[in-house]
C-alpha cells in the first residue's frame, strides 16, 4: 500500500494490518456485536440529543455523587467483559479432553485468562469500590464534596482511560499472554516481544494514576472534612474501612507504578532489571509486584467489610456490636496486609525462617478477620433481622467467606503451599474470598444505597433470583476446583490428558452458567426496577430506617448534600438525630460555595490514552506530540483561577421546600 | 424520649446555622502525594540495593564516578533549596519582585544541576557504561534519572509559577502553590542526599 516502508514505519510504528485479528472468527463476531451495540447507543444518544446533557451534567461533573455513579457504571460494563472471558475459559476446560484442542488455541486462551484477571481486579472490583467510596463517604461524614473535586473527575477519567486501552487490545493487536501479574522473564522483551505486555503496562499505568490520586483525595476528605463533632471514633464503619483502604492505595499503588516502569525500561530501553542475563533478577519483580499485590486484595475487601457492617446494623435494627474492635480490626488488617506478600511465592526458596515468618503473619490476619465475623454475628444475635436483599447478600457472604478464609489459612502453611502452589486449589481459594467477600459486598452495597442514589428501591424478586443463582453457581463453579487442585491440577492450562478430570470441569462449567443466569437476573433487576420506578419510589430519603448521615438527605441528595452542615454526637449520627427530636431546618438558608464543572479531566485522560497507544505501537512522533499536549493542557488548566461559584440561597430554599412538600405528602 | 431532653434542659444542636469554612486540605493532600512519590523512590532504592552490585563483569562505581563532580552537583541542589527558602521568606513579606528574583535564582541552580547530570550521563554512555550494560547501571540510571526527571518537572513548574506570580501577584492561590512547590523542591533535595550517600559514596567505597 505504501511504497516507502521507512516512512510507513515512521507514521504507524509497528502498527500494520496484520494487527487486526480478522482471521479469528470469535473476535470478528465480538467486534461486530460491540460495533452494532455501540453504534446503536451512540445513535440513540444523538437522536434524543443527550450529548449536551451527558457532557455538562456527567462527563465534566465534579460532583462526587455523579462520579461515584459513573465509576459503578464502568465497573458493571467491565464485569460483563470479564465474565465473558470466564465463561469462555470454563467452556474450553470442560471440552478440551481426549486429544481435543477445544475451541481456543493456547495463544488465545492465554490472553483470555490474563485479560480476565486484569479486568476483574483493576476495572471491575477497583472502580466498584472507588465508586462506593466516592458516593457514600462525603455523605456519611456530612461534607458537601471531596477535598479536591477536579482531581476526582480526573481520577475517574484516567480509570476509564486504562479500561479503554485494555479493551482496545481486543481488536487492535493482542493482549498479554503472561497471567495477570506479568511475571518476567516471560513478560520481558525476549519472550513477549509483541504488544500484549505493552497494552497491559500502559493500561495499568494510566488507570494507576487515577487510583493513586483518588486515594489521596479520599484520605484528605476523611481527615479534613468531617462534620463538627465527628471524631475519629464516631465515624461510620464504612468511612473507617474507606480510610484504611485509601491509605493502602496510597501506600502501595506507587510501588506498582514503579515496578511496571522498571519492566517497561527492560522492554523499551533494553535495561536489565528482570532479565536472565547481565545481572538482572526476575524474583525482584515478583517481590515488588506482590508488595503491591497483597495489600491490593485488602484494598478490595476492607470496603466490603464496611458495607456489611452498615447493612448488618441497619437490618438488625441494632447498634453494630463491638464498634471499637471493628475499627481496630480494620487497622490491624491494614498493617498486617503489608507484611505477608511473600506467601505468594513460598516456593521461591527463601529458606525456612523467611517462609515461617510470612506464614505466621498470614495466619495472624485471620484473627482480626474472625473478630469481625463474630461482631457481625453478635449484631444479628437478638436483633430484629429484616431479610431484605442487602441482608441476604451479607449472610451469603458470611457462609461463603469463612470457607475461603479457612482455605487461605491452609495455603499459608508453607509445606502445604509447596503442594498447592499454582494449583486450581489456589484459584478456588481466591475466587472464594473475592466473589464471596468483595463481590457479595458490592452487591449488598448496590441494593442498599441504590434508593439513596436514585430515589427508588430495586426490585426484590429479580434481586433474589440474582442472589440465589450467584450463591449456588459459586459453589458449583469453584468447589470442583478445590478438588482438582488437591489432585494436583495446575492453573492456566488449556488442554488436559487425563479424562477422569473432565467431570469436575463440567460441573465447574455448569456453575459458571448458573452465575451467568445470576448476572442476567441482576441486569433484569436493574431494568425491571427502572420500569417500575414509580411503584418502588422512596420519598422519605431514609429507605431502610438507616443509622448514618447519608440517610438524612433527600434521595437523590441535592448537589450540595446538606443545606446546613450537620453536627454529630454519636457514630450512628442519623439514628441519634431521629431519636432525640431532630427537626429539619426549614429557613435561614445561606448561599453555598461549590466547585465549577470542568472538562479538563476528560481531555487529559483522552490525551493519555493517545499517548499510551503511541507508546504501545512505537509511534514515537505521536507519543511526543501527545506528551507535549498533556503538559500544555495541564499547565493551561492552572491558569484558570475562577473555579468555584455560589448556589444562591433562593435555590437552596426552593430545593429544600420541594423536599418538605414531598415529605408532607407521605403523611 | 422527650423526658431525657427535659432533663438535659437543652436540645442538642444537630446542625450549624452559619456556613462552615473547613480549612484547606491542600497541604495534607500534597504531603500525601509526596509520600506516595517517596515510595517510588523507595522501590528504586530497594532495587538498587538488590541489583546494585551486579556489574556483570562490567564497570563498577569506583571505575565510573567522579566524586568531585557529584559534590559540585550536590552543592548546586542544596543551594537551590536555600534560595527557594529565601523566596518563601520574601513571599511572607509580600515582596513580589524579591520573591520572583529568588525563584529565578533557584531555577538557575536547578538548571545547572540538570546540565551537570546530563553531562555525566552523556559521559558514561560514551564510555560504554550505558544503562543496558548491567543491572547495576540500569538501576543507577533509573534512580538518578528519575530524580533528574523530578527536578525537570519541578523546574517547569517553577517557571509556570513565576509567570503566574508576575501576572496575578502573591494572591492566596499563588501562595498555596508556591508552598506546594517549596515542599516538592525540598523533598527532591532530601531524596538527593539519599542518592549521593547510598549510590555514589557507598558505591565508590565498594
Amino acid at each position: 500500500m505504501f511504497g516507502d516502508t521507512s516512512l510507513t514505519q515512521f507514521i504507524f510504528g509497528r502498527l500494520t494490518w496484520e494487527a487486526i485479528p480478522y482471521h479469528e472468527p470469535i473476535l470478528v463476531v465480538t467486534f461486530a456485536v460491540v460495533a452494532v451495540v455501540g453504534l446503536a447507543i451512540l445513535a440513540l444518544i444523538t437522536k434524543y440529543k443527550l450529548w449536551g446533557y451527558l457532557w455538562h451534567e456527567w462527563f465534566t461533573s465534579v460532583d462526587h455523587k455523579k462520579i461515584g455513579i459513573m465509576y459503578i457504571i464502568l465497573a458493571i460494563i467491565m464485569l460483563l467483559r470479564g465474565f465473558a472471558d470466564a465463561l469462555m475459559m470454563r467452556l474450553q476446560q470442560a471440552i478440551a479432553f481426549n486429544g481435543s484442542e477445544g475451541y481456543l488455541n493456547p495463544h488465545h486462551y492465554d490472553q483470555i485468562f490474563t485479560a480476565h484477571g486484569v479486568i476483574m481486579i483493576f476495572f471491575v472490583a477497583m472502580p466498584f469500590v472507588t465508586g462506593f467510596m466516592n458516593y457514600v463517604v462525603p455523605l456519611q461524614i456530612g461534607a458537601r464534596d471531596v477535598s479536591f473535586p477536579f482531581l476526582n473527575n480526573f481520577s475517574f477519567w484516567m480509570t476509564v482511560g486504562g479500561a479503554v486501552i485494555i479493551m482496545m487490545s481486543l481488536f487492535v493487536g493482542e493482549f498479554a499472554r503472561t497471567g495477570w501479574l506479568a511475571y518476567p522473564p516471560l513478560s520481558g522483551a525476549d519472550y513477549s516481544p509483541g504488544v500484549g505486555v505493552d497494552y497491559y503496562i500502559w493500561g495499568l499505568q494510566v488507570a494507576g494514576v487515577g487510583t493513586t490520586l483518588s486515594g489521596i483525595n479520599l484520605i484528605a476528605t476523611i481527615v479534613k472534612m468531617r462534620a463538627p463533632g465527628m471524631t475519629f471514633m464516631k465515624m461510620p464503619v464504612f468511612t473507617w474501612t474507606s480510610l484504611c483502604t485509601n491509605i493502602l492505595i496510597v501506600a502501595t499503588f506507587p510501588i506498582l507504578t514503579a515496578t511496571l516502569a522498571l519492566l517497561s525500561l527492560d522492554r523499551y530501553v533494553g535495561m536489565n532489571f528482570f532479565t536472565n542475563d547481565l545481572g538482572g533478577n526476575p524474583m525482584m519483580y515478583i517481590n515488588l509486584i506482590w508488595i503491591w499485590g497483597h495489600p491490593e486484595v485488602y484494598i478490595l475487601i476492607l470496603p466490603a467489610f464496611g458495607i456489611f457492617s452498615e447493612v448488618v446494623a441497619t437490618f438488625c435494627g441494632k447498634r453494630l456490636f463491638g464498634y471499637t474492635s471493628m475499627v481496630y480490626a480494620t487497622c490491624v488488617i491494614m498493617i498486617l496486609s503489608y507484611i505477608v506478600w511473600l506467601h505468594h511465592f513460598f516456593t521461591m526458596g527463601s529458606g525456612a525462617s523467611v517462609n515461617a515468618f510470612f506464614g505466621i503473619t498470614t495466619m495472624i490476619i485471620s484473627i482480626p478477620t474472625g473478630a469481625k465475623m463474630f461482631n457481625w454475628l453478635f449484631t444479628m444475635y437478638r436483633g430484629r433481622i429484616r431479610y431484605e436483599l442487602p441482608m441476604l447478600w451479607t449472610i451469603g457472604f458470611m457462609v461463603t467467606f469463612v470457607i475461603g478464609g479457612m482455605t487461605g489459612v491452609m495455603l499459608a502453611i508453607p509445606p502445604a503451599d509447596f503442594v498447592l502452589h499454582n494449583s486450581l486449589f489456589l484459584i478456588a481459594h481466591f475466587h472464594n474470598v473475592i466473589i464471596g467477600g468483595v463481590l457479595f459486598g458490592l452487591m449488598a452495597g448496590l441494593v442498599y444505597w441504590w434508593p439513596k442514589a436514585f430515589g427508588y428501591k430495586l426490585d426484590p424478586f429479580w434481586g433474589k433470583m440474582s442472589f440465589w443463582f450467584w450463591q449456588i453457581g459459586f459453589f458449583f463453579a469453584f468447589m470442583p476446583l478445590y478438588v482438582l487442585g488437591l489432585m494436583g491440577v495446575t492453573r492456566r492450562v488449556s488442554q488436559f490428558e487425563d479424562p477422569s478430570l473432565q467431570t469436575w470441569f463440567i460441573i465447574a462449567a455448569f456453575g459458571a452458567v448458573l452465575i451467568a443466569i445470576g448476572i442476567a437476573s441482576f441486569i433484569m433487576q436493574l431494568i425491571v426496577s427502572f420500569l417500575r420506578r414509580e411503584e418502588l419510589r422512596e420519598t422519605s430519603g431514609d429507605a431502610w430506617d438507616g443509622r448514618t448521615l447519608e440517610w438524612s438527605t433527600s434521595s437523590p441528595p441535592p448537589d450540595y448534600n446538606f443545606a446546613f452542615t450537620p453536627i454529630v454526637h454519636d457514630h450512628d449520627g442519623w439514628y441519634d438525630m431521629k431519636n432525640r427530636g431532630y427537626e429539619r431546618p426549614l429557613e435561614g438558608f445561606k448561599p453555598i460555595h461549590m466547585p465549577k464543572n470542568t472538562g479538563t479531566g476528560i481531555i487529559l485522560a483522552g490525551i493519555s490514552v493517545v499517548l499510551a497507544f503511541a507508546l504501545i505501537w512505537y509511534i514515537w512522533w505521536l507519543a511526543a506530540v501527545s506528551f507535549i499536549a498533556l503538559l500544555t493542557v495541564a499547565i493551561g488548566h492552572t491558569f484558570n483561577y475562577q473555579r468555584d461559584f455560589f448556589i444562591p440561597a433562593e435555590t437552596v430554599a426552593a430545593t429544600e421546600d420541594a423536599r418538605s412538600k414531598l415529605l408532607a405528602e407521605r403523611t | 424520649m422527650n423526658e431525657t431532653q427535659v432533663q438535659e434542659n437543652e436540645k442538642p444542636q444537630f446542625y450549624l446555622t452559619e456556613e462552615q469554612h473547613p480549612e484547606h486540605s491542600t497541604m495534607l493532600g500534597f504531603w500525601l502525594y509526596l509520600m506516595s512519590d517517596c515510595l517510588i523512590f523507595a522501590v528504586l532504592f530497594a532495587t538498587h540495593g538488590v541489583v546494585g552490585r551486579n556489574y556483570a563483569a562490567g564497570p563498577s562505581p569506583a571505575d565510573l564516578f567522579d566524586l568531585s563532580l557529584v559534590a559540585f552537583n550536590t552543592a548546586m541542589l542544596l543551594l537551590s533549596s536555600i534560595t527557594y527558602g529565601f523566596a518563601m521568606l520574601q513571599m511572607e513579606r509580600n515582596a513580589k519582585m524579591e520573591t520572583l528574583f529568588w525563584l529565578g535564582v533557584t531555577g538557575v541552580f536547578g538548571a545547572t544541576f540538570l546540565a551537570v547530570e546530563l553531562y555525566e550521563f552523556y559521559h558514561l554512555i560514551h564510555e560504554g557504561a550505558g544503562p543496558t550494560r548491567s543491572a547495576f547501571l540500569s538501576s543507577f540510571f533509573t534512580l538518578v534519572g528519575t530524580h533528574g526527571l523530578h527536578v525537570t518537572f519541578g523546574t517547569i513548574w517553577l517557571i509556570t509559577l513565576m509567570v503566574q506570580v508576575s501576572k496575578h501577584g502573591l494572591i492566596p492561590d499563588n501562595r498555596r502553590r508556591l508552598m506546594c512547590l517549596s515542599m516538592f523542591w525540598h523533598f527532591l533535595d532530601v531524596v538527593w542526599i539519599g542518592v549521593f550517600s547510598f549510590v555514589y559514596l557507598l558505591g565508590v567505597l565498594g
